[in-house]
């Protein structure tokens, strides 16, 4: 079989107070923390999603950046398009699981929410991206040390020659504590840059 | 494109330690679940099943180093490595180890758990795993709610199938712990009595823990007798709600035919439905009106849940592993806990452990975020 060509059409980034997209910054701030970013951020690109400010952080990172990308690329939810989501980060959900943690260690001072407790899964974050752009499509949340370039290239390409997806959505979306990073990108059969380990990883 | 298997295999769990002695567990219709009164868990009764971790067969070689290990973590190694070492294949650059959890060490949050909190992060435990056993590659940890360990099965057949790997090893297991039964309660979702999925009186869910492992393989020389091989599979998001399942059972009625139109299966070709069946009357119900769209209500139908609880990340894992058993017996395993019919549209639930010749099953799974996943497997044949 000869293997087939795929292409990386568009990327964003959102982290140290910028996001850029396809490499150029389109916008930057002086936040002192992630979600007075997100929550500026979301004005900025008039984003017009009131669940927005019910998601944790993961969510709302992972959810602007894949917000930004597929405007970009003309992605609208009655399409229903069939492109497929794998996300992958260091932290898992860690950084609500402390959240709920702490609504529990105390039994005097006990308060767990269902509202935090349903964001103590990383794939949630996909699940948020999927509502707003009304994709019935594939989904994954891989967890490692560090951001996986050659696992995130196989998979992807996997489920495009197995014609489990038209594009794929790809990337890193962490949170853990004041951190944050997220590296999304579309794989896609047209574009500018061939979807490669070395492409991937120069672009991280 | 060569067929990938799921072959060797094994259960940690309420039921025993080892696949042949759960299955029989489960033919006799025994259950794992009972009453729990731990304060330091939930300040509540609840139902749950436990594994007993002072029984675990030794694995670790020396007692004295079994404290360097989480009882997830041991857990896990019993498990994997009774696959590892049934299998007999040598862990080179070319076996991959896809790990299955929601949670992980969760439980190492808490002040009074002797494991420091880094012992929590996912990649962590992969570590763990991958230098007890020596495996070459890097460990993949695939954390995606309650389909985790039945898409852990896809991913390992397409990433085989992609000339990644030859051999897969998959783990996967999550525990009964405070951080979760205090989330699913918040929910008001836990029943306090043995869950009854499917059934007019069911009260909601139970959780239990266990460690499931198997081998997924593309070279058929060396396979277990109950091996399957993998001939579709889907996973499909809801796009609906995070934490509600679709009221159209949009996802999983996607996946299903998805998974079946690979497998070149037409609904009435499939033998029997291993379902996720979770007792709550949202998912119950969403299944059967996807089963219903699907054409697959007639179909023999049962959850494993009465037996085992919701194993979370590892269930997808467990209830094929189960099914693969149930397939080479030849023998539907009865849906425990079901008597009256508690959907809205007919569902064709087992209720009595009989003898059937079979050859296909389909096991499906639905979670959190929206997400479902359909699975087809086939007998090997003789």
């Amino acid at each position: 079989m000869m293997e087939k060509r795929y292409f990386i059409s568009s990327y964003c980034h959102i982290r140290n107070n910028t996001i850029s997209l396809n490499g150029a910054a389109i916008y930057q701030g002086q936040h002192p923390d992630f979600n007075s970013l997100a929550k500026s951020a979301y004005r900025h690109f008039e984003t017009d999603y009131s669940k927005f400010f019910k998601m944790d952080n993961l969510s709302k990172l992972g959810f602007l950046a894949a917000d930004i990308l597929l405007k970009k690329e003309g992605v609208l939810p009655e399409n229903e398009e069939n492109i497929a989501i794998v996300l992958s980060n260091r932290a898992s959900s860690l950084d609500t699981d402390r959240k709920h943690w702490e609504s529990i260690r105390n039994p005097d001072n006990y308060y767990p929410s269902p509202a935090i407790f349903v964001y103590t899964l990383p794939n949630i974050c996909i699940g948020e991206i999927s509502i707003r752009h009304k994709l019935y499509s594939e989904n994954s949340f891989f967890i490692f040390d560090e951001f996986n370039p050659s696992h995130l290239f196989s998979y992807a390409n996997g489920l495009l020659d197995m014609q489990k997806a038209e594009k794929v959505l790809c990337g890193w979306v962490d949170v853990d504590g004041p951190g944050y990073e997220a590296f999304l990108y579309l794989v896609n059969k047209k574009g500018g840059i061939v979807h490669s380990i070395e492409e991937i990883t120069r672009l991280f | 494109m060569s067929k990938v298997y799921v072959s060797h295999n094994s259960i940690v769990s309420s039921l025993g330690y080892d696949s042949p002695t759960v299955v029989q567990k489960i033919k006799d219709r025994i259950s794992g679940l009972q009453a729990v009164s731990d304060p330091t868990l939930l300040d509540q009764t609840f139902c749950a099943s436990l594994v007993d971790i002072e029984k675990l067969p030794e694995t670790i070689g020396n007692p004295d180093k079994e404290e360097n290990y989480t009882r997830l973590e041991q857990m896990l190694l019993v498990s994997l490595a009774k696959v590892i070492h049934t299998s007999k294949i040598k862990l080179t650059d070319r076996v991959g180890l896809i790990i299955s959890t929601t949670k992980g060490n969760i439980d190492v949050l808490d002040d009074d758990n002797p494991f420091p909190r880094e012992r929590g992060y996912l990649a962590e435990l992969s570590k763990i795993l991958k230098d007890f056993f020596g495996f070459k590659t890097t460990p993949i940890v695939l954390s995606n709610a309650c389909v985790s360990g039945l898409l852990a099965i896809a991913v390992a057949k397409r990433m085989i199938s992609q000339g990644c790997f030859n051999h897969v090893f998959i783990t996967s297991g999550d525990l009964v712990s405070k951080f979760t039964l205090s989330g699913f309660n918040a929910f008001q979702a836990l029943s306090i009595e043995p869950c009854r999925p499917y059934d007019k009186n069911r009260s909601g869910i139970n959780i239990g823990e266990v460690a499931a492992s198997a081998l997924i393989t593309q070279d058929d020389t060396a396979l277990a007798d109950e091996s399957v091989v993998i001939l579709g599979d889907a996973s499909c998001n809801d796009a609906n709600h995070i934490s509600g399942p679709s009221r159209t059972g949009e996802g999983l009625y996607r996946s299903t035919k998805l998974a079946l139109k690979e497998a070149k299966l037409q609904p009435k070709d499939i033998d029997f439905i291993s379902a996720h069946g979770t007792a709550t009357q949202f998912n119950d119900e969403m299944e059967a009106i996807a089963f219903n769209r699907l054409k697959l209500q007639n179909t023999p139908l049962n959850s494993l849940k009465g037996y085992f609880g919701h194993t979370l990340g590892a269930s997808g894992l467990l209830e094929t592993i189960v099914g693969m058993h149930s397939l080479h017996q030849n023998t539907v395993f009865a849906s425990k806990g079901f008597k009256e019919m508690g959907v809205s549209q007919p569902i064709n639930v087992i209720k009595q452990t009989e003898s059937k010749i079979m050859d296909t099953f389909l096991k499906t799974s639905s979670g959190f975020g929206g997400s479902n996943t359909a699975v087809v497997f086939k007998k090997v044949a003789e």
